[in-house]
């Protein structure tokens, strides 16, 4: 790649529809080369429909698409060499071994004979494969077929890694482990796009994109989007909660309530004065004797307050 | 207990629902049975009719072109070509050519005349198991003679049959039978081969790396070939330790035409995979596609006795043209330069279906 080149990834106006269903709609990235992005959206989002056209897997409808300074889908071919990439489901063959299918992904990317060796000893020492090397691929826990599909992902030594939620089915000290390879990679150059729902995964991302409903609703490095979060939030403490969840609802100044645990966590307009009081005398109203605080947003709370707009639209429109 | 038929029905129900949305084997519940009717209605036909003949007339005589033209005449044959010798006769038996040679002899109107013995002679091409019993209906044709004959009662014609003498059945039908079992197997190994990777998710998998459409199909095929040719050798030796089958051409010509043929069904089990999304689907495709071929090939039932629709399918598929290669080869003792013609359909069957299917599957997601 061009060291000139800021963006691993750009794209104008990239869309793509399925008959009348618009997947992703007109969206604009530019991923920094050499970061760990996120794409944090509810599935359907369209997270992996963009995925799948950046690695030129799905043709879009319109917009323009580079990446590593290739155009795709016309580029799409000699791309594959720079690209690795994990399907969100495990692929590669169940009955062939750790070593097996190592070997039959170095053979693919046409690994010269000399480094494959060596290549394939490394990759199997830094993902902790010594111990399952001959063991059968469909045998694995999820943690290491994890671990397995990243070594064959990068055996390659891709420039970019497309990761379609690598770690949605593994347990949190796996991907703890999974993460710490990734910032490795990372550290080394190497450009990689994560598509997640999981918060604490998103979190880890130096930069984030947010998708809802096809559309790219929010942009930035997570602890910019959690300080520029378009709400204010609180934490409530109400006798009987599911009774206070339903008299907040309909206020106008209420952009969403969850329950976690014994307490609320509510979004609020930003321009309201005295939040606490007010959200307060209206459970007071109620008859419900309330404590209100406010407390520093999480990523949780950006990424619901980034996809508040369109849900709002959808209840309406039912 | 109570609540059994209860849970009977949701099964039941459940699986109606699941059949009917799955139009391909709904298809398929209604086709089989029917496509299964026709082709046995056309394939069968014992009253076979129109062997292809041909002549060698070495009397010259009017009384040996009366009996051309009578046994042309009874329908049962058709000449089809002339010949000045016997062995110019044995040797368009042997090309697959004529399936019956009339051999008329020199002195054919005084041995007639004499009526001891059999004044011409019927050669039988017994490499197709049906064929002897049809021409031996020929065997007492009248020729309206009878009064120039008078001494004797000897049939019209000898019977000579041709490369199975001694009409074993296990002779006539174990060669072809390395066709029918090719392709039973091969064509739902390939076709199961990819569709596998399809339902596993390595296709998505494979489709991101630098492998070509092409090097997938080839690489693919490649196992399989010799899978074909280990089954082709398998067949051959059982053949010969348990029914004594002789091979009576050259093996080198046999395993090229059993080449040819593997390859022709393989590539329709890669032009299979890419039409289907489910192995049990592949699986469904094969079975329309054996039906025709076991049926319609000529390997269960004389291919010049069908009507000429099911001649004109039976053309297209590769079992009808290795059929006839392989039974001229073993049985006949043919080369493969002799059957060139059954060898090139074959060919371009592969290739078609080969291209049809890399234009089919696309390196991509939609």
């Amino acid at each position: 790649m061009n060291p000139s080149e800021p963006y691993a990834v750009r794209t104008e106006g990239l869309t793509r529809r399925f008959g009348s269903f618009t997947a992703v709609d007109g969206v604009n990235l530019a991923i920094p080369a050499g970061h760990i992005y996120g794409f944090l959206g509810p599935n359907g989002s369209g997270k992996s429909t963009t995925i799948r056209m950046l690695c030129g897997l799905l043709l879009p409808s319109a917009g323009r698409v580079h990446v590593l300074g290739h155009e795709v889908p016309r580029e799409a071919e000699v791309l594959r060499r720079k690209l690795g990439y994990m399907t969100q489901r495990f692929s590669l063959f169940e009955d062939l071994s750790v070593r097996e299918n190592l070997l039959f992904m170095a053979q693919v990317f046409s690994l010269p004979k000399a480094t494959r060796k060596s290549r394939l000893v490394e990759a199997v020492r830094r993902y902790l494969l010594e111990d399952i090397e001959d063991q059968r691929a469909g045998t694995l826990s999820g943690g290491q077929k994890q671990r397995l599909a990243l070594a064959a992902a990068t055996l390659h030594r891709p420039e970019m890694l497309f990761l379609d939620e690598p770690t949605s089915a593994v347990d949190p000290q796996s991907r703890r482990d999974f993460w710490e390879k990734l910032f490795e990679l990372s550290a080394v150059g190497t450009t990689i796009l994560v598509s997640t729902h999981l918060m604490d995964e998103a979190e880890r991302c130096h930069r984030l994109a947010i998708f809802d409903h096809g559309v790219l609703v929010a942009e930035g490095e997570p602890t910019q989007l959690m300080q520029e979060i378009d709400a204010l939030v609180v934490e409530i403490e109400a006798p009987d909660p599911q009774r206070a969840t339903m008299i907040l609802r309909p206020e106008p100044y209420v952009k969403s309530v969850a329950q976690i645990g014994n307490r609320l966590h509510a979004l609020l307009a930003r321009d309201i004065d005295g939040p606490e009081k007010r959200l307060a005398d209206t459970l007071r109203r109620a008859g419900l004797a309330a404590e209100v605080r406010l407390v520093h947003p999480n990523l949780e709370d950006v990424f619901v307050a980034a996809t508040a707009g369109s849900r709002r639209r959808e209840s309406a429109r039912a | 207990m109570l609540d059994s038929p209860g849970r009977i029905y949701a099964i039941a129900a459940k699986e109606v629902r699941q059949l009917l949305r799955d139009h391909l084997t709904f298809g398929l519940i209604v086709g089989v049975p029917l496509l299964q009717i026709v082709l046995f209605g056309y394939a069968i036909n014992t009253d076979v009719r129109h062997l292809r003949a041909g002549v060698a007339d070495l009397a010259h005589t009017q009384l040996s072109r009366q009996l051309v033209a009578e046994a042309q005449a009874s329908q049962v044959l058709d000449v089809v070509a002339a010949s000045p010798s016997a062995e110019g006769l044995e040797s368009m038996l042997r090309r697959g050519w004529i399936a019956v040679g009339i051999y008329i002899p020199p002195d054919f109107d005084r041995l007639r005349l004499e009526g001891r013995r059999p004044a011409a002679q019927l050669l039988v091409d017994g490499s197709d198991p049906t064929l002897f019993g049809v021409a031996s209906g020929l065997a007492d044709m009248p020729l309206a003679d009878r009064d120039a004959a008078p001494a004797g009662h000897a049939p019209l014609f000898e019977l000579r049959n041709y490369y199975n003498p001694e009409r074993r059945s296990a002779v006539a039908i174990v060669p072809a039978l390395i066709g029918v079992i090719l392709t039973l197997t091969l064509t739902l190994f390939t076709a199961v081969a990819i569709v596998r990777e399809r339902e596993r998710g390595n296709l998505e998998l494979l489709i991101t790396t630098p492998v070509k459409t092409t090097e997938l199909m080839l690489g693919k095929i490649g196992p399989y070939i010799v899978i074909g040719l280990l089954q082709t050798t398998v067949v051959l030796v059982a053949g010969s330790l348990l029914f004594d089958v002789p091979v009576a051409g050259r093996l080198l010509d046999l395993y090229l035409a059993a080449l040819l043929f593997i390859a022709a069904n393989l590539g329709l089990g890669l032009f299979i995979s890419t039409l289907s999304q489910t192995q049990f689907q592949a699986f469904q495709m094969n079975v329309v596609f054996f039906l025709p071929s076991f049926l319609l090939s000529g390997f269960m039932f004389p291919f010049d006795g069908m009507p000429r629709v099911a001649q004109w399918i039976g053309e297209f598929l590769p079992l009808t043209h290795f059929v006839r290669l392989v039974r001229g080869i073993v049985l006949r003792g043919a080369t493969l330069g002799e059957l060139l013609p059954e060898t090139w359909p074959l060919l371009l069957f592969f290739a078609l279906t080969l291209l049809l299917a890399i234009l089919n599957f696309h390196k991509r997601l939609d």
